[in-house]
């Protein structure tokens, strides 16, 4: 493998941003400006379908590795994937190229800023799931922050300071702890290099600490019950592109992280914690279903069920069964598709009403039908129904967790129904009904692009509901060697 | 030909679902009833091949979910339990699909409308065929789903709308308890395809286990908690809620989904898993107790009742009651035949109170009628032969299939089975006063509709009465014909072959003469006191209501199922997402969270502002305030 396909992954969109750079953004030149975007964003994404076909779903080993020195004896600047981290490298380079068609009128100012924003984003995003260094991993998730941070703080609603500092300061707390066991872990270990360190193995008597740091920062990102609260505000003022950039691919990172370092660098420590993820998962599913029973912002509502998806997959990772890791990873992919298209959903009429409350909306489905139609579809995938991708991830994970603890399943089970409740109470008041609102009347149907989008996320949330065959083959035996892996760690540890 | 059964309907509701507006109206009708009638006729030969020589088979169609241990294949088994229920299924479905183009006639929505039947048709022969726990539950869910959009379908209804989620949220309280079983089948076999299963069910037989604290056999667990799934998707009492409000819907929705079909799949489950719940005692005495529960409670709901399909609903609710008390006393066989007969003259009475509505112009309040049965010729001599059916009046269908499950229980010989004969009894008894009741209200007396002149009304189309032509033969003789195949007392009986098992053979005894004369004559009395008490003397039913006014109310309130619910479930949850979002993560999570924090440290830098005043003075006193402390410490030490 000579072509470093990986390191032109991460590249070709900062290339782009870099040529966005230079074009004056006007009128006129919005058109130039997206064109140039999306081209690159497509590019992207043809490399990675490439990426996908030659990849060995026979092994689980790291594969494409790059490995370049970058500090002496320090850093080296390592990438590479296996069956874990390349779905979402697909994710990404899949949801961005839609998010950058979804940006029509709703970004009247600064549009090429904007571009720049989600494209280095992209960059940073893909750095992070295929990075095979805890320095290198450390940077992408981190700087993964600064473009979201702008994306809401510049091109965001009435309050979006107080929502983007509250992203910020979160999501950056945690992270400094992450910094700390990054350096502790080069004491002890005198490397950074995450496939040297699979082999070295960490000393049980440091695990619980260093599990605890990286948790911090990977529980804000998820988000985690009780450190959930920055997500529905960064929502609410994030414009569409930016939610739908927020939802599918940020809140990935953390299970991804999950999956990665903490069961695989620190299987000691993960098995004792465990009991404290299914807790803080099974509050999370269950109060934040709740909540988002109440909710009158169709966004707030979103994010709430997001919150509540993540604990699904929290749970399923930490049954550390072939299953439930499984259904984790099927569920990350499933949520990124499903939420991306509910948020471009509430984008849709948002664009046309100027309105995010429920109670605005009402018996639009005569007026517009395809609308109606796709948002439905997408409501379905979201409640777990089979035929959809949602459901083959949280029924996974359930069994999984079943298997492993009757009373959390069961009572992850009970957000499954509330699920239904406000995902189909959501429709029902928004899409049903009488017309009351007569300004309702103007609206117009899905154009074009809009079609495009949502049937382009439609297809995959259907055909990965009747055939997952393609996920799970991709991340079986990764996942299966990293169970194995896991339970000698934990045999010889007794 | 076995895959195109399945596959049909399906295409049959992509056409007329996406290519309905470029092919019009008439011509997504006829597409999708003609596409389900062959795969009707399809059923059909299967039935026959079973029948004649006892074919069965396992087609694999393509995998799903392939992950560790678990396999879930794409399949469809064939065997006479899964035969019987294609033609079930695909006969009813193909008669509901004509009268449609007839009922739907002014509605402006056809082509989804038919997308949504057929749509139905394949959900419902997926979960039908399966062979494995999986795809059952996805057919079980996606029959939730059609009759979900077909309850709503009127979506201006604010009424239609919530009654659709709600048949929606009950049975996924159902389906709760449904997938815990299947999690727990996993869990114990390591495989969710039947026959593995059932293979394995004699070595779990005395398994314990302990499940949130409480110490049962595993066996009893999976029993119980499929059989949740089984009371919410029957409407079994309880979860029964939705049933009475999914009447919303349009009639043959009603007539399919709602009484021939769908809401059959729970007792489908149990015969299904005989194999299982014949090793559990308990829970085949739970599920008696529940069943004629159910068949009692809706019989006195559907007493008083005025609206013509909520009777009707109720009356398919009790129905399943005694499907599922078959099931109880070991009885699949018979419970079979109740569903199989049941499906006919329900289905007929549901399209013929529709052909009534349609004659009054959408009127469904049976006091609003009356007297209309010289207008209405055909459809009154069909509701006729679907009431005699309905009650057992000797040598119809329900004679047959209803009072062999009366005869089964009381030979089962255990408490629960004397006990469900009495009330399967006394509620057949009520079956017949209240089906007689709808008729002599609907069709008998003075004409009562003030808005519509006697003149207005009119029979229905051609299209519409010739389904219920076909559906009332079967309401008269699917009972004589197959009561030999299905419930034969002759010997061990071949028909059923592997599909149903029984632990112990069903006892082959006859139940006493008087026995089996009782139920007849009761159905049979019925008839005058109805007549009596509903048409000749009206006054003696009022002061019968009157001087019971508290049970009389109870009984209109449904026995108070609704209000109860509401104060327990739903205003609580919403009430605890309340307190949830604005107390927990509003004050207490921001609020000492990322709010507080930053508060504390405004107010902070706050004071540390003021200290920084610039004025000498200022500095100096507090420097001299530091080092009088710092004396007075050294003084003091």
């Amino acid at each position: 493998m000579n072509f470093p396909i990986l390191s032109s992954l991460i590249l070709l969109p900062l290339i782009g941003a870099f040529f966005l750079f230079f074009i004056r953004s006007n009128k006129e030149n919005n058109f130039t400006v997206k064109y140039v975007a999306l081209f690159t964003s497509l590019v992207n994404f043809v490399l990675s379908i490439y990426l996908w076909i030659l990849f060995d779903q026979t092994t689980s080993e790291f594969q494409f590795v790059e490995d370049r020195i970058w500090i002496q004896n320090l850093i080296n600047y390592k990438v590479g994937v296996d069956g874990i981290s390349i779905l979402f490298i697909l994710l990404t380079t899949f949801i961005t190229p839609l998010c950058i068609i979804s940006i029509n009128n709703s970004i009247k100012d600064r549009l090429t800023e904007f571009l720049i924003a989600v494209l280095i984003m992209e960059t940073f995003m893909i750095g992070v799931f295929c990075s095979l260094d805890l320095v290198v991993f450390y940077l992408f998730f981190e700087a993964g922050l600064i473009p979201m941070f702008l994306i809401i703080g510049i091109w965001g609603g009435a309050r979006r300071v107080y929502s983007a500092f509250k992203f910020f300061l979160y999501t950056l707390l945690g992270s400094v702890l992450m910094l700390v066991a990054i350096i502790t872990i080069y004491w002890i270990t005198g490397t950074t290099d995450v496939v040297k360190l699979y082999e070295l193995g960490i000393d049980p008597k440091y695990q619980n600490l260093l599990w605890l740091a990286f948790f911090s920062s990977f529980a804000v990102k998820t988000p985690m019950w009780p450190v959930h609260t920055w997500l529905p505000d960064a929502h609410v003022e994030a414009p569409t592109a930016g939610s739908v950039l927020l939802a599918a691919i940020l809140l990935k990172m953390a299970g991804y992280g999950f999956i990665r370092f903490s069961l695989g660098l620190f299987p000691a420590a993960s098995e004792i914690f465990t009991p404290l993820i299914y807790l803080l998962s099974v509050i999370a599913i269950i109060f934040t279903s709740l909540i988002a029973l109440m909710q009158e912002d169709m966004k707030k509502l979103i994010a709430y069920s997001s919150v509540a998806h993540m604990g699904f997959v929290t749970l399923g990772i930490f049954t550390i069964q072939q299953q439930g890791i499984e259904g984790s990873i099927i569920q990350m992919i499933s949520h990124g598709l499903v939420s991306a298209a509910l948020f471009l959903c509430v984008g849709v009429v948002y664009d046309r009403m100027h309105s995010r409350l429920i109670n605005t909306y009402g018996g639009i489905v005569s007026i517009i039908p395809k609308y109606s139609v796709l948002f439905m579809l997408f409501t379905l995938a979201a409640l777990g129904l089979p035929g959809t991708s949602g459901f083959v991830g949280e029924f996974l994970i359930l069994m999984a967790a079943f298997k492993d603890n009757f009373l959390v399943a069961v009572i992850a089970s009970l957000g499954v129904i509330i699920g239904a409740a406000y995902m189909l109470w959501l429709y029902k008041r928004v899409v049903f009904g009488k017309l009351i609102n007569s300004d309702l009347k103007q609206m117009v149907d899905l154009n074009k692009s809009e079609i495009v989008i949502l049937t382009c996320l439609a297809v995959p949330t259907l055909f990965f509901g009747f055939y997952p065959e393609p996920l799970i083959n991709t991340i079986e035996i990764s996942i299966s060697d990293l169970i194995k892996a896991y339970n000698i760690e934990i045999a010889s540890k007794i | 030909m076995e895959l195109s059964i399945i596959a049909l309907p399906l295409i049959a509701s992509i056409i007329s679902g996406f290519f309905g507006k470029y092919i019009g109206d008439r011509n997504s009708e006829i597409v999708t009833s003609l596409l389900v009638s062959i795969s009707a006729v399809f059923s059909a030969l299967v039935l026959y091949e079973v029948i004649q020589n006892q074919y069965e088979d396992n087609i694999l169609i393509a995998t799903w979910i392939n992950s560790g241990s678990l396999e879930v294949n794409w399949s469809m088994k064939i065997d006479a339990l899964s035969a019987v229920m294609l033609v079930v299924v695909t006969s009813i479905s193909s008669l509901v699909h004509i009268y449609s183009i007839g009922y739907m006639s002014h509605d402006p929505h056809k082509p989804r409308f038919m997308a949504y039947l057929s749509l139905f048709t394949f959900a419902m022969l997926m979960l039908v065929t399966s062979d494995n726990f999986i795809q059952l539950f996805f057919g079980w869910e996606g029959v939730g789903l059609c009759s979900y959009f077909l309850i709503g379908f009127w979506f201006k209804k604010d009424t239609a709308n919530s009654a659709a989620i709600k048949a929606f949220l009950v049975n996924r309280v159902g389906d709760f308890g449904f997938a815990l079983g299947i999690f727990l089948i996993f869990y114990l076999f390591g495989t969710v395809n039947y026959s593995e299963v059932f293979n394995q069910i004699p070595s779990i037989v005395d398994k314990d286990l302990i499940f949130l604290g409480v110490e049962i056999k595993s066996i009893d667990l999976i029993c119980l908690l499929l059989f949740i799934g089984a009371m919410g998707k029957s409407a079994q009492i309880l979860l029964h809620t939705w049933l009475p409000d999914a009447m919303e819907g349009p009639t043959p929705v009603s007539a399919l989904i709602h009484a021939a079909t769908m809401v059959t799949a729970g007792v489908f489950l149990v015969v299904r898993c005989s194999p299982i719940y014949e090793y559990s005692e308990l829970a085949l005495n739970i599920i008696t107790i529940v069943g004629m529960s159910t068949a009692f409670f809706a019989a006195t709901v559907a007493l008083v009742q005025t609206d013509i399909k909520k009777i009707i609903a109720y009356s398919t609710c009790s129905q399943l009651g005694y499907m599922f008390f078959a099931t109880g006393v070991g009885a699949y066989n018979v419970a079979m035949f109740h569903l199989f007969t049941h499906a006919f003259f329900k289905a007929l009475l549901f399209l013929g109170s529709g052909s009534v509505i349609h004659a009054f112009k959408d009127e469904q309040n049976i006091n609003n009628m009356g007297g209309v049965w010289k207008k209405l010729p055909y459809t009154y001599t069909l509701m006729i032969i679907g009431t005699l059916a309905l009650t057992g009046f000797p040598f119809l269908s329900g004679f047959y299939s209803k009072d062999a499950i009366i005869e089964f229980a009381y030979l089962r010989g255990n408490t629960a089975g004397y006990y469900a004969a009495g009330i399967g009894i006394f509620t057949a008894f009520l079956t017949s006063i209240y089906s007689w009741r709808l008729i002599f209200k609907t069709f008998h007396g003075k004409y009562n509709n003030k808005n519509i002149k006697i003149e207005e009304t009119h029979e229905s189309p051609l299209v519409m009465l010739i389904p219920l032509i076909f559906l009332s033969i079967g309401a008269i003789f699917a009972g004589y014909s197959f009561k030999e195949l299905f419930i034969s007392f002759q010997g061990p009986n071949n028909f059923w072959q592997e599909s149903i098992f029984f632990l112990k053979p069903l006892s082959t005894n006859h139940p006493p003469l008087w026995f089996l004369i009782l139920t007849p004559a009761l159905v049979i009395i019925s008839i005058p006191i109805a007549y009596y008490l509903f048409l000749r003397n009206k006054n003696l039913t009022e002061r019968i209501v009157k001087v019971n006014e508290p049970l009389y109310q109870f009984l209109v309130n449904k026995w108070y199922f609704d209000e109860f619910y509401d104060f327990l479930f739903v205003r609580t949850s919403k009430r605890l997402g309340l307190f949830l979002w604005k107390f927990f993560d509003l004050k207490i999570i921001d609020g000492f969270g990322p709010d507080g924090i930053s508060s504390i440290i405004k107010r902070f830098s706050i004071k540390a502002n003021k200290f920084q005043s610039g004025f000498i003075y200022q500095y100096a006193f507090v420097m001299l305030l530091g080092f009088s402390a710092l004396l007075t410490f050294l003084i003091i030490k």
